[in-house]
This record gives structure tokens, C-alpha cells and sequence, in this order.
């Protein structure tokens, strides 16, 4: 479970978020749309102990991540897996080398079980044959995948996705978005996605809130936003034209 | 805000915030080398890009050392009748000064500028925030193989500037001050055994690589600190870049003296 209470956070004169407030339960996708600067990405980011809110309360499963200590913020982090807007993969590891990483690293599983995980998840992103290729060898689409990989090849109870289908053609996209979709149905993983496509949010989300100047000025369930009488909202969907 | 101010918020405050993190990462790295036996191939990995990388231009520019030190101070010894006494000073100065003070100075030059720019390049890339976020430990995973790598091969590349500086001093003794190689030899050799008082070793040898083995490690420490707090795209990694060059020369320069009067006085 996934929880923010009135979380305020600014970056100098700069307020990003202005009292933030939603809860995910166990199980379920909250879709986060706005437009850029809308504080979506710094709000993952507190999600996971990257930043710290300046007012507010960040509870993942009733832990509240910013008083966790570091060894502790570490053990929580494993429960979760994060996919990068641009990726992030270590540029000297193939990716194969990639994708093992957090298994090497993390836990103290034998070479054949790393070796099944990898390949499973690689299966399931649509990899195999790229094990070898190093990040600057492949399209950024197949970065994404191989990101998406990495966060799910620890087996996550929780993930967060910061623009999953950017860079990915419609076919991929909506791969992925199905992916995403069968990890909450099947595995019942939580999960909170940040995108700016309507698309993925209607394909991956139970609820869905959109963001404007750090205020999250609505949530529903997502098929309902294209009815929504918000004009700001209608604005930025595209349904509104000035 | 007045000029002394401003000049404390810009310049004093982020250089003491910057040392402050690099004492806490040298710290940090030194409470990590129990992890040495799992990150063995990385560490001889940067051994290798480290050391043996560098070895080329360590040697060509201790040669040229050697034959600048015999060559200055051995025409000032000969107005005396003096040149013989080239050996002694020639190895000396390589020995305790010049060989870690040069071989330092290239390490800082190419080592500690690709660690700040590799590191710089990750972690304005999200790199580094990944690996935090994967719970990979980044003192263990990145800093402590490059840390340890340089400050094992710093020694061992002063030694070939030493050697090779050594020989530089004989070709000057030889082919312009008229000395017999031999007798440069023996002298090179007597200058360099007297024993220390503290450790059984020729002392002006294990002075010269105790500070090149502080150097390494202060050098290796600059670059992986300024590296992780990189910011600012392509810009901010030039920039980091070069700041860990300028704080590793200062370093250099400032420990050289301190440890200097600590070995030598």
C-alpha cells in the first residue's frame, strides 16, 4: 500500500508539490498524467526515498520512507523496482550484465537461478537475442524494455514506472502497457505510473490522477476523465481547444 | 549581499561542502575494503586502466626528470669539480620528491579526470540514482575498486619514475659530464641505502612511495567525490572534471609539504 499525505515539497522559491494526498491499496495502478513540470516525477521520486517532502507524510506499506534509516530505506527498495524516464542502464554492462546487476548485487542467488530470471524476463519484454548488445548498441525503445526488465527481474512488490511507453512505437507501447497491466491482475503488484499518454492510462490504471502546478486536481477511475467537466483537466487532454 | 559574503556562499561553502564529502568518502571507502575479495576483477580492472595505461607517459616523463635534475644541478656541481656527486642528488630527488611528485601529477591529469568523468556522465545520466534505487551499494560497487586500484599502482608506477629517472640522471652523467657509469651507479646506489630508523627499508625510497601511496588514494578519492556530485548535463561534467584535476594538484602540493617535513625532518 501506497500512501501520501499532504506532502508539500519545494526546490528553492520554486513549490513543486503544494499538498499532495492519495492512497494506492495493495494490488492496484494509480495512473499520474499532468503536464511536464507538474511535480509528477519529483512525487515518485519521494515514493522511493530519492527526495525528502518538506511537509507531509510518504507511507509505503506504513513505513514512512523519509524517517527510514539507510539500511532500512535499502531493505524497502527491494521490495520495489523503479523504470527510469531515459532508462538508466550502466553503460559498461551488456544487457544481459544489466539485468542480472540487482540480482548480484542484492541477493545471494546461485548463477542458474540468476541466469532463469534473466532469461524469463527477457521473454517476457521481448529481448532474446539482445543479451549481448550494450546500452549505446540498441534504440532507445529497446532501453526502455531492457529498463522495464531490470526493475521487474527482483520480483517487486511494488513498482514505479516514469513514462513507460515513451520512445516506443504504438505496437510496443501497448505491449508494455500489457505487461504492466498482467503484473497488477496476475501478481497483484502495486504500482504508480507516471505518463502523458491516455492511452497507457486507460490501459494500465484502477484509478487515475492528474496533476496541475503541484495539486492533484482530479482522480477517477480513468475511463471517466474523458467525460470530466474539469476544464483544466479537458485542457490538457486535448479535449478543450481555446 | 555584501562582497564577503558572497564570496563565502560561492566559493568558501561549496569548496568546504565538497571536502567535507570527500573526507566522508575516503572514510566510508576505507570502512569498505572488506569487500575487496568481491570486487577483485573490478579492482584489477582499474589497475589495469590505471596503471598500466599511464605506465608509457610515466616513464617517458621520469626519463626526461632524471636528465633535467643531472643535467641543471650537475653543471652547477662541475663549476666545483663536484660532478660526481650527481648519483647521490639525482637519486635523492627522484627518489624522494620528484618520482612521486611527477608520477602524482600525471595520475591526477589522466586518472582522476576519467573517474570524475565517468562517474560525473552516470550520475547526470540517473546512473548512480539506478543503482541507489537497486540498493547496490555505489561506495562498494564503483568508488572502492578505483580508490584501491590507484592507490596500489601509484607506488608501483613512482618506482618505474624513480628507475627510469635514475637512468635519465646517467645518460646527462655520462654523455655530458664526462662520468664513468659505473661510479654513477655506485653512487646511485649508496645514496639510496641508508636505512630509515622507523622501518628497515632504504629511507628515501619508502618515503617517496608512502607519499605516492597517499597521493593514489588522495588523487582516486577527489575524482570519485567530485564525480558523484556531479550536476548539470555535459557542462556540469566538464566543470567536475576539472575541478578534480585543480583539487587533486593542490592536494598534491599541500600533502607533499606536510609529508615532506613529517618523513624528512
Amino acid at each position: 500500500m501506497i500512501e501520501l499525505r499532504d506532502v508539500h515539497k519545494s526546490f528553492g522559491a520554486q513549490k513543486v508539490l503544494d499538498g499532495v494526498s492519495f492512497l494506492v491499496p495493495e494490488g492496484q495502478s494509480l495512473v499520474i498524467m499532468g503536464p511536464s513540470g507538474s511535480g509528477k516525477s519529483v512525487m515518485l521520486k519521494h515514493l522511493i526515498g530519492l527526495l525528502r517532502p518538506d511537509r507531509g507524510e510518504v507511507l509505503v506499506d506504513g513505513h514512512s520512507v523519509p524517517d527510514l534509516s539507510a539500511g532500512e530505506l535499502s531493505e524497502l527498495r527491494r521490495e520495489m523496482g523503479y523504470l527510469f524516464q531515459h532508462s538508466a542502464l550502466i553503460n559498461w554492462l551488456n544487457v544481459f550484465e544489466n539485468m542480472a546487476l540487482p540480482l548480484r548485487e542484492t541477493t545471494a542467488l546461485d548463477k542458474a537461478t540468476v541466469d532463469a530470471r534473466v532469461d524469463k524476463v527477457l521473454h517476457l519484454v521481448g529481448l532474446e537475442g539482445a543479451e549481448k548488445k550494450f546500452p549505446s548498441e540498441i534504440s532507445g525503445g529497446m532501453q526502455k524494455r531492457v529498463g522495464l526488465a531490470r526493475a521487474l527481474v527482483t520480483e517487486p512488490r511494488i513498482l514505479l514506472y516514469d513514462e513507460p511507453e515513451a520512445g516506443l512505437d504504438p505496437e510496443m507501447s501497448a505491449k508494455i502497457n500489457r505487461v504492466i497491466r498482467n503484473l497488477n491482475t496476475e501478481l497483484g503488484i502495486t504500482s504508480v505510473t507516471v505518463t502523458h499518454s491516455i492511452a497507457c492510462a486507460l490501459a494500465v490504471g484502477d484509478q487515475l490522477a492528474v496533476f496541475d502546478r503541484g495539486r492533484m486536481i482530479y482522480a477517477d477511475e480513468p475511463r471517466r476523465v474523458l467525460d470530466c467537466d474539469n476544464e483544466r483537466v479537458q485542457e490538457f487532454l486535448g479535449v478543450k481547444m481555446d | 549581499m555584501n562582497p564577503v559574503t558572497r564570496i563565502g556562499a560561492r566559493v568558501i561553502r561549496p569548496a568546504l561542502d565538497q571536502a567535507g564529502y570527500g573526507l566522508w568518502l575516503a572514510g566510508r571507502t576505507l570502512m569498505l575494503l572488506g569487500h575487496v575479495p568481491r570486487r577483485a576483477r573490478a579492482l584489477l580492472d582499474y589497475m589495469h586502466a590505471a596503471g598500466v595505461r599511464t605506465a608509457p607517459v610515466v616513464v617517458f616523463v621520469g626519463f626526461f626528470m632524471g636528465m633535467i635534475v643531472a643535467l641543471q644541478v650537475g653543471l652547477e656541481l662541475s663549476r666545483y669539480g663536484q660532478q660526481e656527486s650527481i648519483g647521490i642528488l639525482v637519486a635523492v630527488t627522484m627518489a624522494r620528491e620528484m618520482g612521486p611528485f611527477v608520477t602524482s601529477i600525471i595520475l591526477a591529469a589522466s586518472v582522476a579526470s576519467s573517474m570524475a568523468a565517468e562517474l560525473g556522465t552516470m550520475k547526470v545520466q540517473e546512473e548512480i540514482t539506478a543503482l541507489e534505487v537497486m540498493s547496490v551499494d555505489v561506495g562498494s560497487y564503483l568508488v572502492l575498486p578505483r580508490v584501491l586500484g590507484l592507490t596500489l599502482m601509484a607506488p608501483i608506477l613512482t618506482l618505474m619514475a624513480d628507475a627510469v629517472g635514475i637512468l635519465g640522471g646517467g645518460v646527462i652523467a655520462v654523455t655530458q659530464l664526462q662520468l664513468d657509469f659505473q661510479n654513477y651507479l655506485y653512487n646511485v646506489r649508496e645514496a639510496l641505502s641508508r636505512v630509515g630508523d622507523l622501518v628497515p627499508v632504504p629511507s628515501d625510497l619508502y618515503a617517496g612511495l608512502l607519499k605516492s601511496l597517499v597521493f593514489g588514494f588522495a588523487i582516486a578519492v577527489t575524482g570519485c567525490a567530485a564525480g558523484l556530485r556531479a550536476k548539470g548535463g555535459a557542462r556540469g561534467v566538464g566543470e567536475t572534471t576539472r575541478a578534480a584535476v585543480r583539487t587533486s594538484v593542490i592536494l598534491i602540493i599541500v600533502l607533499n609539504f606536510f609529508m615532506g617535513k613529517l618523513l624528512h625532518h
